[in-house]
């Protein structure tokens, strides 16, 4: 008996706008965990919000029904509705560090939910109840400890009190909205083991919405994959990642990383479409290699391939033949006689703040060296010493054997068009006042470049990052996170470095994307000869182009081997628990 | 940092400001070109009684001397006499200042609630009638400078159209600020006229803001009822950033004062001040802008103390 | 917040840009943005080419003081027994020319020191933004006063005292607006290419605060024509006996029962002009806000 019944819904933008999503079905049972997956776009929040009864501002559900033990959520009069939040139903937010009110002590937010549904009937009753639930997601209960403000608490704290919040009332169902984006790995494992032993233990309906695969494959019961505003594809986490029968969720399956190595990741070109730019029949269509005619009327039904499996494609199971990637191939590391860069024994700080510790590295001709680490490792830092970007350090940078200054502004030309930088955040790396033609064009201006030459080093550029020439006349608002990123690596590579630094370039991209650029990345490396530092806090990831990574922890080196070596036989205890941290996706055959 | 010591460094910040200001000040006054001696004893003083007056006034001295006799008079309460009448400072401006001080507590006492009402209510509201419907009158009066507000007032109430209440105030030397209550309506409608649009309209952004925020939107997911919502989730959040405000318009009161009560005939240190200037008074010049000055530093001071005190994380950061 | 995980672009992404260019745009679609305009060309129309059209001189004798119906006198006499329309038709122009100046003079040294302090941060930006701090101790329009009474009543002491005072309050917005501008990837990406300070200020953050910057400048255009009316409204004006809307409303107050055209006309040509710069500017300042909005979902 399913406590949660999500039945043809659909959300639009208020006011004749089109729809968001469409045609929404889903299912959960007690104790169960459905992970909702999507990338950003494709409206899954906005199904957990609809959970809720929620829409938000400027959206409006004007279809379908969500039932929890039978009632209505929809339907619900305000007053009804107050009393179902929290305690039939609940939510964890995103970000907690938003999400909790930086006014109110954390004592008073939790008992607040306890009070205003009149939990246990007495002050004593819900006193008890939030030291339980505190226990629960293993948090201390002392006075001192609720009578904290929210920033005063670390991440994975103030993500386990949105866990608390939404745990106190015993509710029947809880929506999760990705609640361990920006958290490290270790803390993310820890919050997820603790969501799946309470919604296990206490028969808790769980929603988890989130972008990552790699999570659901591990926590959830069964998967439902969304695009452009549809489930595609619902079934058994098994079954799914056993035998993803809908294109899309093959392609999103071959673009995770795989730390084995055993298959490549491969990207898909193009973006999902937004609302009101969905085209008629199926919405993944145009980017689809199996696409017919067929395909482009109408919106497929449902075929189910399995017990519980289906899937709304014209051809399930049809392997399309791009996601079929052979292993990972690289070549070997090259000797240090031949290193572009040396790092030695490079110590910085942050304001005083020692925060890079005594690092030796450095990186061959032609070879990747990753820099992996979580958040604070220092791994930022000292990319950014490199880059010239970060004056606060001492030790000695050498690039092609010649020491380098502190500040890029104190380099030679020469040097500054030797050594390139690509930034983590392609939305804010480059000026939305510049076009594309200008901003990759500005690094052969400052050599000493002409005008001309500049503009046709620039279209070969553009086409070498798989954009067209075209996009030299557009601004940055004009492109897509991914385009973006093309352009910023068009950038880096126009003036012809020898080294490429490349801070997190994937992190705030979708995983289709990601993969994208990653290929792309190993291409160019190995096309133009060029050495890169591939800094990044996924581990899986630097398997699809790594010859040798350095993990890196509290401005430490604690490992540096070759890539096969670091991420099947750590030598390092740190290494071997950051792996077992690191949710998989599971490879199929 | 402890809170104390915040204060601290903060009350040592405001010192510094009304160090420098006192020397900007009283620098201004030493570029005078005319001769202060020659305007107090007219133009058929002989030479020898303009030497003799010098003297008295300290002028024979060294720029340097004069000025920390001047700074040493204004700590120890004696900031010198009136160029006019020889009169002590503080014995003509005494009841003046009270005036004043009079007029900006009222103002400040009905618009500053005022705004927080108007702007509240309006970011409840947002883009219904009673929102737009206050978005354009506040724009319009904090377009509007204050003496034409009061101008177009006195046209209004006090004269040609409606003769409802008095055009100037009558407070007689020696009785309290609050012997004309009737007078008094109109200036303090224009100060708050002045003030309450661009409070309101903070308020109401900021407001706007936090009702828009992950942590309301998180309250009313939990099934916190709406009320609770508003005031114990969203007020708090939004008073903070709107204190600033309060205080530089608290601040603007103290100056604002000077065109209101020329416009009224209020014997207040506007009026004082617009004299002094015309007479070239120069004691009584530095003695207001000093005073001035410090209401703002003062009012600054507050605001900023009370922000952190109403703003957990930049309060714990302190203690 | 977000309404969706990624924005609706509706809009053709090109014209959404919050550009100075993109704002005016926008801005020209909403009626206060118009309306403003319009007062703002009218009024700026009459005190430029109101003394052209004026029947008699500026501080010409024309009858018997504070009289509504006066032969050849439209509008009657003032306090003095000059000409109400005449005094009124030239009395904005300097008003108009000393506000647009100072503005200016504070627009071109406030963004400088913004731009500076945002950039450099640190000690630099400490020094400058506490600088600016003590600057704003000084009620405008008591500093004003006070220079006035030193230095005298000249044209370029008011530009010189309203820009200084102007100063501070641009400086602390463009700072505001730049200092998010700098944590941006791309001024990074310029530093690692060894630009120098002067143009990654010039061509990578200030195109950035352009949008925010006109909305300032606009504001503090409605302030200082507000504190230039008020100066000659306590009979600080550029010289003595020149007409200044200002100065009409204090001599004219006295009479306001008998004669109230010497202070209705002045006070709504004020009002007039400073509504319409301000309906402009909230105009920009909405335009500006509704593409940070349709960016930031």
């Amino acid at each position: 008996m399913p406590v949660l019944v999500i039945d043809g819904l659909r959300v639009d933008v208020a006011g004749d706008g089109p729809d968001i999503v469409d045609e929404v079905n889903l299912e959960i049972a007690p104790g169960e965990v459905v992970g909702l997956v999507g990338e950003s776009g494709s409206g899954k929040t906005t199904v957990g919000l609809a959970v809720l009864g929620h829409a938000r501002k400027g959206v409006r559900v004007v279809q379908g029904s969500v039932s929890i033990n039978g009632r209505e959520m929809l339907t619900l009069k305000p007053q009804q509705l107050r009393q179902a939040r929290g305690d039939l139903v609940s939510y964890v937010p995103q970000d907690p560090s938003t999400a909790l009110n930086p006014a109110l002590r954390i004592g008073k937010q939790l008992m607040e939910v306890l009070e205003y549904h009149d939990f246990g009937g007495s002050d004593q009753a819900r006193r008890d109840r939030v030291d339980e639930v505190m226990a629960e997601v293993l948090l201390p209960s002392s006075r001192h400890f609720l009578r904290r403000y929210p920033h005063q608490l670390s991440g994975g704290q103030q993500q386990r009190v949105g866990l608390a919040m939404a745990f106190a009332c015993r509710p029947a169902v809880i929506v999760l909205d990705e609640p361990t984006t920006g958290l490290d790995v270790s803390t993310q494992a820890h919050v997820l083991e603790t969501v799946r032993d309470l919604c296990r233990r206490h028969g808790v309906a769980a929603l988890y919405v989130t972008h990552d695969l790699a999570v659901v494959a591990n926590l959830a019961d069964r998967v439902a994959v969304m695009y452009a505003g549809r489930v595609v594809e619902s079934g058994p986490t098994t079954s799914l990642f056993d035998n993803p029968a809908h294109p899309y969720s093959r392609h999103l399956i071959a673009a995770a990383p795989d730390i084995t190595g055993q298959r490549a990741t491969v990207g898909l070109a193009g973006r999902a479409p937004s609302p009101g730019r969905r085209p008629v029949g199926c919405a993944f269509a145009p980017r689809c290699e199996l696409a017919t005619e067929e395909c482009t009327t109408a919106f497929p039904p449902v075929v189910e391939v399995a017990a519980g499996h289906e899937v709304r494609c014209v051809r399930p199971w049809t392997v399309p033949a791009r996601t079929e990637a052979g292993p990972v191939s690289l070549p070997g590391p090259t000797a240090p006689a031949d290193a572009t860069l040396v790092v030695q024994s490079v110590s910085a700080s942050y304001v005083g703040h020692r925060v890079v510790q005594d690092i030796d590295l450095h990186v061959g001709k032609g070879e990747c060296l990753a820099l992996v680490g979580e958040s604070g490792s220092g791994k930022t830092t000292l990319s950014r010493a490199i880059g010239g970007l970060h004056h606060e350090w001492k030790g000695q940078i050498l690039l092609a054997g010649v020491p380098l200054a502190h500040s890029a502004r104190d380099r030679s030309v020469d040097q500054r068009m030797k050594i390139q930088y690509v930034f983590q955040n392609p939305y804010s790396s480059l000026n939305p006042r510049r076009t594309v033609g200008d901003s990759v064009a500005r690094p052969l201006m400052i050599a000493g470049a002409s005008k001309a030459e500049a503009a046709d080093a620039v279209g070969e550029m553009l086409s070498r990052v798989s954009l067209t020439g075209a996009y030299a006349h557009r601004y940055p608002d004009q492109l897509s996170g991914g385009e973006r990123q093309r352009v910023a690596i068009a950038r880096a590579l126009v003036s012809r470095p020898d080294l490429l630094v490349c801070d997190e370039v994937t992190s705030a991209l979708d995983v289709l994307v990601q993969a994208a650029i990653v290929e792309l990345l190993a291409d160019l490396q190995r096309d133009l000869g060029l050495s890169m530092l591939f800094v990044t806090h996924n581990l899986p990831l630097v398997r699809s182009i790594a010859q040798r990574v350095a993990v890196m922890a509290a401005g430490h080196i604690v490992e540096l081997d070759t890539t096969v070596q670091v991420l099947s036989e750590p030598k390092e205890e740190y290494t071997r628990r950051l792996l077992e941290d690191t949710p998989q996706v599971p490879v199929y055959e | 940092m402890g809170l104390l010591k915040f204060v601290l460094w903060r009350v040592a910040f405001g010192i510094l400001t009304l160090f420098v200001v006192s020397v900007v000040v009283f620098a201004l006054t030493q570029a005078l070109p005319s001769d202060p001696a020659r305007a107090i004893l007219g133009r058929d003083a002989t030479p020898a009684s303009l030497a003799a007056k010098r003297v008295e006034l300290g002028f024979d001295k060294p720029a340097v001397e004069q000025y920390t006799d001047w700074l040493g008079g204004l700590l120890t309460g004696d900031p010198g006499r009136s160029f006019v009448n020889g009169e002590p400072i503080m014995d003509f401006l005494g009841d003046r200042i009270k005036n004043s001080l009079f007029l900006m507590v009222v103002a400040a006492v009905v618009s500053i609630p005022l705004s927080i009402v108007v702007g509240s209510y309006a970011a409840l509201r947002r883009d219904k009638t009673f929102d737009s419907s206050t978005s354009v009158v506040t724009l319009v009066l904090a377009s509007m400078p204050d003496f034409v507000i009061g101008a177009l007032l006195i046209v209004l109430f006090a004269t040609n159209v409606a003769h409802v209440v008095p055009a100037t105030v009558r407070i007689r030397p020696g009785s309290a600020p609050w012997s004309d209550l009737k007078g008094i309506i109109l200036p303090v409608a224009v100060l708050t006229l002045a003030v309450v649009p661009y409070v309101a309209r903070v308020m109401r952004a900021s407001m706007i803001e936090v009702l828009e925020s992950d942590y309301v939107e998180m309250a009313r997911l939990k099934g916190v009822p709406e009320r609770t919502v508003l005031w114990r989730h969203a007020m708090p959040n939004a008073i903070g950033p709107t204190l600033q405000v309060i205080a530089l318009n608290v601040a603007y009161l103290a100056g604002g004062v000077i065109v209101v009560e020329s416009l009224f005939n209020y014997t207040g240190i506007g009026l004082a001040l617009r004299d002094a200037v015309r007479e070239v008074n120069l004691p009584v010049v530095q003695f207001l802008a000093m005073f001035i000055a410090a209401i703002y530093v003062v009012t600054n001071l507050l605001a900023d103390v009370g922000t952190i005190l109403v703003t957990p994380r930049l309060r714990t950061r302190l203690t | 917040m977000t309404v969706l995980d990624e924005p609706i672009l509706l809009a053709d992404p090109a014209e959404t840009a919050a550009s100075p260019r993109g704002m005016w745009r926008t801005a020209l679609g909403l009626w206060r943005t118009r309306v403003g305009l319009g007062l703002l060309a009218g009024l700026v129309a009459l005190a430029v080419i109101g003394p052209w059209l004026a029947p008699y001189g500026e501080t010409e004798f024309v009858g018997t003081p504070n009289l509504r119906d006066v032969e050849g006198a439209t509008l009657g006499t003032d306090y003095f027994g000059q000409d109400v329309l005449s005094r009124f038709l030239y009395g904005g122009r300097s008003i108009l020319v000393l506000a647009v100046l100072s503005t200016a003079l504070a627009l071109v040294s406030g963004v400088t020191i913004g731009l500076v302090a945002a950039y450099s941060r640190g000690l630099v930006d400490n020094v400058l933004m506490r600088l600016m701090d003590i600057n704003l101790a000084f009620p405008q329009l008591l500093l004003a006063l006070v220079a006035l009474t030193t230095i005298g009543p000249k044209a370029w002491v008011i530009v010189l005292v309203v820009g200084f005072t102007t100063m501070p309050r641009i400086a602390r917005v463009t700072r505001g607006a730049a200092v998010p501008v700098v944590e941006r990837d791309f001024v990074s990406a310029a530093q690692a290419l060894g630009e120098s300070r002067f143009r990654i200020l010039r061509s990578e953050i200030l195109p950035n605060v352009s949008g925010p910057l006109l909305v300032e400048a606009n504001l503090r255009l409605t302030y200082s024509i507000a504190i230039i009316a008020a100066l000659g409204f306590l009979g600080f004006a550029t010289s003595v006996n020149a007409a200044n809307w200002g100065l009409m409303i204090q001599e004219n107050k006295g009479a306001v029962s008998v004669q109230p055209w010497g202070m209705i006309l002045p006070g709504l040509a004020i009002a007039l002009l400073t509504v319409g710069t301000g309906l402009v500017g909230d105009g920009l300042a909405r335009a500006a806000a509704g593409i940070d909005r349709k960016k930031a979902t």
